[in-house]
């Protein structure tokens, strides 16, 4: 199991690696002119340019725009193992600070998106697969093909137009943090975790019922019936331990998008957090804190995919053991 | 033991009444478990319903998209516009008609695109193993460690405005998840014997990934590419929500509502009907994607 | 009075084509200690007949459609299919072994867990002398090394000693009727021996009754005393083992019979004959012996009447066939 471990460490910092790569060259190769972040533009073809040739390239030069795209990345790469993510060209400020600030808010919603779409997903894929066909089960399915449909940031628009402007009742604009005012930041946070979750516990609960439908219908749980075990005992022990390998698995997809749902509710509530500093920085061309928040995104989504395959090993005996 | 009175030899009419099974050609059990459920006849029909209002919108939408109506502007529905106008005095229904046809192409163009690169990748991968296999697999395992949405944001938030950066964007968020399909699908078909059958006989790696592992591997592979159109459009809408998708005044549906949420007060129709739109077509596209896994589905033969 | 009387057993499944009838009209009996040979080609409806009698068949697509299962007194297609009372019966007084010894056994419990659920649920033991009990179960099967083994996973064994495994767990709870369905046919020739040898021995040092279901007829020539043939969900012959081996009266089971080689024969002493044509389609059915476009001993009443009732030609031995092909 160790050795396990230690294997799928290594694959997830390689894949963290080339992340940062492949972000640095979307950054630095795409066609878009690094230095927009100063109001100034300046190429040979355009006619109307704000600043001249000689001051465009001295900034080049400053920044260490100038030099080959590898030499750079290598510099990056050695700040970032030091600890340095560096500063944001628009307003100078360190990133660490400015990720700092936002991190924790993201982080907060997203924990709380993710326990109730996985509690709620497994807990209506499970129900609806133990009663089949029922009325109960036809409606939960149509509402879940439904909800898989719903662009989160529609959703978060609907909810602040019907709870927001027509009754009044939640607050729909910016952010309280828990600990400055535990009661009223918990408003602030339904909608938002809401507009998100929908779409989670969708998926979720298709994706349980199926595999749970699956399980079902194997030898072994044939064996168990055969057995006279009750239909309790059954489900619980020999089918959800069997179903959940495959939604496991799935829990890093989950991660993914209430990670790009933070991006979406952030900018539809005006919270300020990863998602929201990561878009405005791509509408400044802050390049800096667009490689550094990428970094971030790219490694949470490798932790956790290294804690799913962890997880997996430790439901899946054959996993373990190979 | 041996009877010689009993003679086992086949008489004509023995062979003549053996029983086969039923007949069905593949078509007609497929169109049978297709349509035979209401949600996949639902979903087919929405889909068709939209590809016609994408073809035909011109004929279909009653006023033009982009042209300012200042004085009869914010509306409620009416008989002039079904569903009244928006801050610029635009009629909402022509929009999300015309919409209708910019989220179809860059549906398709994208899916599209991005089939053929990552079935390349896919292919390559299963069919020559090794060192091969490892590098794709890493170059995926990396584009999708970003979740999709961030990937697809900072290549359209860096490379400039457009429907072509758009259509870029979307479709190199799509390729990692298009090979991986790919890959998994090939490498069971190459399990096959007639694949081993092939290459004892000689057959180049060219034609037997052409001629023997793709047209087997492919029809899965179909339902991938229809829910990938609804995943598309989900994605453009975010990114023209976020302003970094279709460039205004183009109508596209999530720039329109982004477009209305300043003025829910006034006319929340701006904003919330073409989210239903967007919610019609990523649903038409999922129920048929559904639709073509049941019907394929060898597992579900004779079940159903 | 025989332990098990199953009468007149029908199960039907309704699919996208057809009714499809695949036990119709089923009877047999097995008594105390008795290996019962149950045979039929793939699709004949033998797996289908033993699950019924366990209710065990998914309903839907399967329904009940009659008859009696008879055990102890009492009908048990009374029972709800997941009652209390069909529960107590499962797995203590009837118990399976299935066919695929690699996917029957939970790929992510241990043998342990998977032996003892029975135990601590119809036995009542607690977890320590489950255990024991297990332990116990697993070194009569012959699997080496059981107290260390038993804490492993499925996927840890190979398929023979899986297979012995669901043997261990098909005995735990002294069962009177053990039904196992072609508990060799996933397994290589030489475990399939050592298996029904072993089965054999622990049935008859148990007086435990066996019901073999099988396609193969080797496999019950040696350890069946009774053996009933299946086809297209009938029985159509039934009798004393050395009775069907060496005076098989239906043309099916003469044509089986003609159609594998025997144990000493020599090369080219005799010529094996197959069956021609495909067994019958289960679906929408006509009414005459299904066996009737296969059949070379047919006579003219044979597509003109109904399915013939099964008739006694000698002791113990009955067919369900019009033609004499003996010529009696």
């Amino acid at each position: 199991m160790t050795a396990y471990i230690i294997r799928r460490l290594f694959i997830g910092l390689i894949i963290l690696l080339l992340v940062t790569m492949l972000v640095f060259l979307f950054v630095r190769l795409l066609p878009g002119d690094p230095l927009m972040v100063f109001m100034g533009n300046y190429s040979p073809s355009s006619t109307i340019n704000t600043m001249t040739a000689a001051e465009h390239d001295a900034l080049m030069h400053k920044y260490g725009l100038d030099r080959p795209i590898w030499i750079q990345y290598g510099d990056w790469l050695n700040q970032v193992l030091h600890g340095n993510l560096g500063k944001s060209l628009r307003i100078g400020q360190p990133i660490s600070e400015l990720i700092g600030e936002r991190i924790g808010r993201t982080a907060y919603i997203g924990v709380i998106i993710f326990v109730i779409t996985t509690f709620g997903g497994i807990l209506a894929g499970v129900y609806c697969a133990l009663r089949r066909g029922t009325w109960i089960d036809n409606t939960i399915t149509t509402i879940a093909n439904i909800g898989m449909t719903v662009p989160v940031f529609w959703f978060g628009v609907l909810l602040i137009y019907v709870f927001g402007y027509k009754l009044g009742w939640l607050p729909f604009f910016g952010w309280k943090d828990p600990w400055d005012d535990f009661g009223y930041s918990c408003l602030y946070l339904i909608m938002p975790v809401a507009s998100v979750a929908l779409g989670g516990i969708a998926g979720m609960a298709r994706l349980v019922r199926s595999c749970m439908l699956e399980v079902m219908r194997t030898d072994y749980v044939r064996t168990a019936w055969a057995k006279g075990l009750s239909e309790r005992v059954i489900v619980v022990r020999h089918q959800l331990k069997n179903a959940m390998i495959p939604v496991v698995t799935a829990l890093g997809g989950t991660l993914g998008m209430i990670l790009g749902g933070s991006i979406f509710i952030e900018n539809v509530f005006s919270i300020p957090g990863m998602g929201r500093l990561m878009t405005t920085a791509i509408f400044d061309y802050d390049y800096q804190i667009v490689q550094a928040s990428a970094l971030i995104f790219g490694g949470i989504i490798i932790f956790s995919n290294l804690i799913v395959d962890i997880a997996w090993g430790w439901l899946d005996p054959r996993i373990r053991l190979a | 033991m041996a009877k010689k009175t009993v003679n086992t030899a086949p008489s004509q009419d023995a062979m003549g009444v053996a029983v086969a099974p039923p007949k069905h050609s593949e078509w007609r059990r497929f169109a049978r478990v297709f349509f035979g459920r209401k949600l996949y006849l639902i979903g087919f029909i929405i889909v068709v319903i939209l590809i016609f209002t994408a073809i035909f919108a011109p004929l279909i939408a009653r006023y033009d998209p982009v042209t300012n109506d200042l004085p009869n502007k914010l509306q409620g529905p009416s008989t002039e516009h079904w569903l009244g106008t928006d801050q610029l005095g635009r009629d909402i229904y022509s929009r999300i008609v015309w919409g209708t046809q910019i989220s179809m192409e860059i549906g398709f163009a994208a899916v599209f695109s991005s089939a053929i690169v990552g079935i390349l990748m896919g292919l390559a991968a299963a069919y020559f193993g090794g060192i091969v296999f490892a590098i794709i697999m890493r170059v995926t395992d990396a584009l999708m460690a970003l979740p999709g949405i961030i990937l697809v944001l900072l290549i359209a938030g860096l490379g400039g405005r457009g429907i072509g950066v758009v259509i870029f964007a979307l479709a190199f968020g799509n390729i990692a998840g298009m090979a991986r399909m790919m890959c998994g699908q090939a490498l069971s078909v190459k399990q096959n014997d007639y694949v081993m059958a092939a290459r004892s006989i000689g057959m180049s790696n060219w034609r037997i990934m052409w001629a023997q592992i793709f047209p087997n591997a492919f029809p899965p592979l179909i339902v991938g590419l229809t829910m990938g159109i609804g995943g598309v459009v989900l994605g453009e809408a975010g990114l023209s929500y976020l302003g970094i998708g279709v460039p205004a005044p183009a109508p596209s549906w999530g720039g329109m509502v982004m477009d209305g949420q300043g003025y829910l007060l006034q006319n929340p129709i701006i904003s919330l009907a073409p989210g239903v739109a967007i919610m019609l077509l990523v649903f038409g596209f999922n129920m048929v994607g559904d639709g073509i896994r049941d019907a394929i589905d060898p597992r579900l033969r004779g079940v159903l | 009075m025989a332990l098990l009387d199953v009468q007149n057993l029908k199960t039907y499944f309704h699919t996208e084509y057809g009714l499809v009838k695949a036990a119709d009209g089923v009877s047999f009996n097995v008594n105390q200690g008795e290996i019962i040979g149950l045979v039929g080609e793939s699709g004949c409806g033998k797996s289908v007949t033993i699950l019924s009698i366990m209710q065990l068949i998914p309903s839907p697509p399967g329904k009940k459609a009659g008859g009696k299962v008879i055990f102890e007194g009492k009908d048990l297609l009374q029972y709800q299919p997941n009652g209390q009372e069909m529960r107590s019966i499962r797995g203590s007084k009837l118990t399976m072994i299935f066919q695929e010894p690699m996917t029957s056994l939970n790929p992510v419990l241990t043998i342990a867990r998977q032996m003892t659920e029975t135990l601590e649920l119809h036995l009542d033991m607690d977890k320590s002398a489950a255990r024991e009990r297990g332990i116990e179960l697993l070194k009569m099967v012959g699997v080496p090394d059981a107290s260390r083994r038993i804490d492993d996973y499925p996927h840890q064994f190979s398929g023979g000693m899986r297979q012995r495994v669901m043997i261990a767990m098909a005995l735990s709870c002294n069962p009177m009727i053990i039904f196992a369905d072609e508990p060799t046919t996933a397994v290589d020739v030489t475990t399939q021996a050592q298996l029904l040898e072993l089965m054999k021995d622990l049935v008859t040092r148990l007086n435990t009754s066996l019901v073999i279901v099988t396609h193969n007829l080797g496999v019950v020539a040696r350890y069946a005393q009774r053996i009933y043939v299946m086809y297209a969900g009938r029985i159509i012959e039934s009798g004393p083992s050395e009775a069907i081996f060496s005076d098989p009266q239906h043309p099916y089971t003469v044509g089986l019979l003609n159609s594998v080689p025997k144990l000493g024969e020599r090369h080219g002493e005799r010529k094996l004959i197959p069956i021609y044509g495909l067994p019958p389609n289960l679906i929408n059915m006509p009414p005459t012996c299904a066996f009737l476009p296969r059949c070379n001993a047919k006579i003219g009443r044979c597509s003109k009447e109904p399915w013939p009732e099964l008739r006694v030609v000698g002791k113990d031995h009955l067919i369900s066939c019009y033609a004499n092909i003996k010529g009696k």
